[in-house]
């Protein structure tokens, strides 16, 4: 008799172990991003953790979701990045990569998430285009973008007199979309273009394209640049006295990381336009001391902030699918439900795949102003979430009809 | 006065000027690329490391001790160029019997790991390092403003590169160290420690380097790739110019930096590209490079 007891509690305790499993659900998560080259800081490692707190924010082993991690470095390399997509998506079951800081990348990753039915989670890149043309039902495109990049510092500085412009450009997608966006954007408000360079990916050297830049005379050199580029022109132009001699410089894209590179005293007055800073509210700087705490004292930039929102946001539309497979269906649900975090707030993902939310105006502080390390920016201005983006009729993105 | 080619002649003059600077980082360090292929037969992949290092010493000797700029131009090279020795004498030296190859690649492994523990240590962003106060502002030269610094760095290392190849050259010192090059055992015999001088070579050169990084430091973000993404041209320049001749990389130098200049101003898409597509031609026209001699 006490034989069948005890096989009875076996039995039991075996479907109380097996149940939860049978309704687990299984989600891998592909970190795919910058890890040796300029846009390190401003994303690589510290994507990763920012995906790990999401995950461990989410309570995913709690709520039967298990969470596995990959990452890999893209070396700001289509092909690599490519590659590394497919043999995600095909062999390693990977549901969903996140961040992708490099817009060639990003838009190469975007149609072989859209070919395999896979999630792709937009942080890092920038271009337009990826809820323009280039849209997909598999992606959504979290932080920021170039036309918002473009309409909030370009039209501060028409605004207030910079009314002709010279771009210093990244040739490749990014810069190229950062340029046509900033431009269009400059022209509508009356201003006028003068010119452009396009000088290649991790130039060291832009003491001629400044110079061509000077002889514009164009009253704002716009720098449509990212990372170490943008950061090595700004020292440069210091260097050449462009701004001493009348010129003013709009740096385009600027992180948080590449105002700590360059120092208060090279990046005083810049004005940028940002979707995070991490000393915005109490939910923000709470988010800042846990991650910095484990990223060298590194603080977030806003890259980070959109991988570790994108996540969460996922998580909860995998949790109410029960399912990580069909990615388009996913990402339907990411759509329908409003997003809330606790770094963006609440907000929407748009039927283009634009995840929409206030944007900031920042200028960057004078070394008297600042009180701590990391201590960087004054807000100007706030963009509302309804104007800080292209409207979605503009965008000409086949699926948003 | 008249446009040159649709460029007015200011711009042109400027950038001529500019590409002058840029050529004093590739005189300075392929003259260093060449003396150890020289002497030593290693293809030093490790330069482009060891120049972020002295950019780096010099950024933690100001920071961390606070040192100033003028006593880095000499304390760095010789630190960077010790770490040199140091692997010279443990690693490099068991090399020389082997092919080029064997050189490069332990070299090209010892720039790999360094880079990444800078990288990992510092990030990848880079770190500012401010222009010595002596040599801030600039002066206008009517066709251009021109950054006193890089005045400086222009002076400094044609300075440098005429110093060494006048030693090399010209003086006893010099011929021992040629001598030695193409017949060691005979002036071992004479009673030259070859082994010896050979370190102390090596040292120099990767001194060489550590100093260009230091001269860089105020212009460039002081960042571990600083270095990865010079050296390949600096390599190109050495190629041109032909490998082991010192002349010839000091000419080669700064004549490719004026030449990337130019292609700035005409084209600048091919401005990373264009150091490249001589030194196919040259290659083609002239393998042994355009100062170097067939051995």
């Amino acid at each position: 008799m006490k034989k069948l007891k005890n096989m009875l509690l076996g039995a039991a305790a075996l479907t109380a172990l097996a149940l939860p499993a049978a309704a687990q659900t299984n989600v891998k998560i592909g970190i795919l991003t910058d890890m040796s080259s300029l846009y390190t800081d401003l994303a690589g490692a510290g994507s990763v953790l920012a995906a790990r707190m999401a995950v461990e924010d989410f309570g995913a082993a709690a709520k039967g979701i298990k969470v596995d991690f990959v990452s890999a470095d893209h070396q700001n390399k289509a092909d690599v990045g490519s590659n590394v997509g497919r043999q995600w998506f095909d062999v390693d079951k990977v549901d969903v990569i996140v961040d992708v800081p490099n817009s060639g990348v990003a838009l190469a990753i975007n149609e072989i998430a859209k070919d395999k039915n896979k999630v792709f989670l937009v942080s890092g890149a920038a271009s337009s285009g990826l809820t323009g043309a280039a849209c997909s039902p598999n992606t959504v495109h979290w932080t920021y973008d170039t036309w918002a990049l473009a309409n909030g510092t370009g039209s501060a500085i028409v605004k207030t007199g910079g009314d002709s412009w010279f771009f210093l450009t990244a040739d490749y997608a990014f810069g190229h979309q950062l340029e046509a966006d900033t431009a269009a954007v400059v022209n509508k408000l009356g201003g006028k273009v003068l010119g452009a360079v396009r000088h290649p990916l991790n130039a060291n050297d832009f003491s001629s394209f400044l110079l061509q830049a000077q002889s514009s005379r164009a009253k704002i050199v716009g720098l449509a640049n990212a990372g170490g580029d943008t950061v090595n022109s700004i020292k440069q132009a210091a260097e050449f006295g462009i701004v001493r001699r009348g010129q003013n410089l709009a740096g385009l894209l600027v992180f948080l990381t590449d105002v700590h590179a360059l120092g208060l005293e090279t990046a005083q007055g810049l004005i940028m336009t940002e979707a995070f800073y991490w000393d915005q509210n109490d939910a923000s700087r709470a988010f800042a001391k846990r991650f910095s705490a484990a990223n060298k004292g590194i603080h977030p930039t806003m890259v980070h902030a959109g991988v570790y929102a994108s996540v969460l946001h996922y998580l909860k539309a995998v949790e109410a699918g029960k399912s990580a497979t069909d990615g388009k269906a996913v990402v339907e649900r990411m759509k329908a439900m409003p997003t809330d975090d606790p770094l963006f707030g609440k907000g929407v993902v748009r039927k283009d795949g634009r995840k929409i939310h206030d944007m900031y105006l920042f200028e960057v502080k004078k070394p008297s102003e600042s009180k701590a390390p990391w201590d960087y920016y004054k807000l100007r201005a706030t963009i509302p979430a309804a104007e800080a983006f292209r409207p979605i009729a503009d965008g000409k993105c086949p699926i948003a009809g | 006065m008249p446009d040159i080619f649709g460029i007015p002649p200011q711009a042109l003059f400027g950038q001529l000027l500019l590409g002058l600077i840029n050529g004093s980082f590739y005189a300075m360090l392929s003259l260093g690329l060449a003396i150890i292929f020289g002497l030593l037969n290693i293809i030093n992949f490790t330069h482009g490391a060891q120049y972020m290092m002295g950019a780096f010493t010099a950024w933690m000797l100001l920071n961390w001790l606070g040192i100033s700029y003028w006593w880095s131009m000499l304390i760095v090279p010789v630190v960077v160029g010790t770490f040199g020795v140091l692997i010279e004498r443990t690693m490099l030296r068991h090399l020389y019997k082997l092919d080029h190859l064997y050189g490069l690649l332990l070299t090209f492994g010892i720039a790999l790991i360094v880079q990444g523990m800078y990288r990992d240590q510092f990030g990848s962003s880079g770190l500012p390092y401010r222009i010595p106060d002596a040599l801030r502002g600039g002066t206008d030269l009517g066709f251009m403003y021109m950054p006193n610094y890089r005045g400086w760095v222009v002076a400094v290392s044609l300075v440098v590169c005429l110093t060494t190849w006048f030693v090399i050259e010209k003086t006893k010192l010099g011929a021992y160290l040629r001598a030695a090059t193409e017949n060691p055992p005979m002036v071992q015999a004479f009673g030259i420690n070859v082994p010896r001088m050979v370190t102390l070579t090596y040292g120099f050169g990767v001194g060489l380097a550590a100093f260009s990084g230091v001269l860089a430091a105020p212009i460039y973000q002081v960042s571990p790739q600083m270095g990865a993404d010079l050296i390949i041209v600096v390599f190109a320049v050495v190629v041109i110019g032909g490998m082991g001749s010192i002349m010839g990389s000091i000419v080669t130098g700064f004549g490719l930096g004026i030449i990337e200049g130019l292609t700035k101003v005409f084209y600048p898409e091919a401005s990373a590209t264009v150091i490249f597509v001589i030194m196919a031609i040259v290659l083609l026209l002239k393998p042994a490079g355009l100062f170097g001699r067939v051995r």
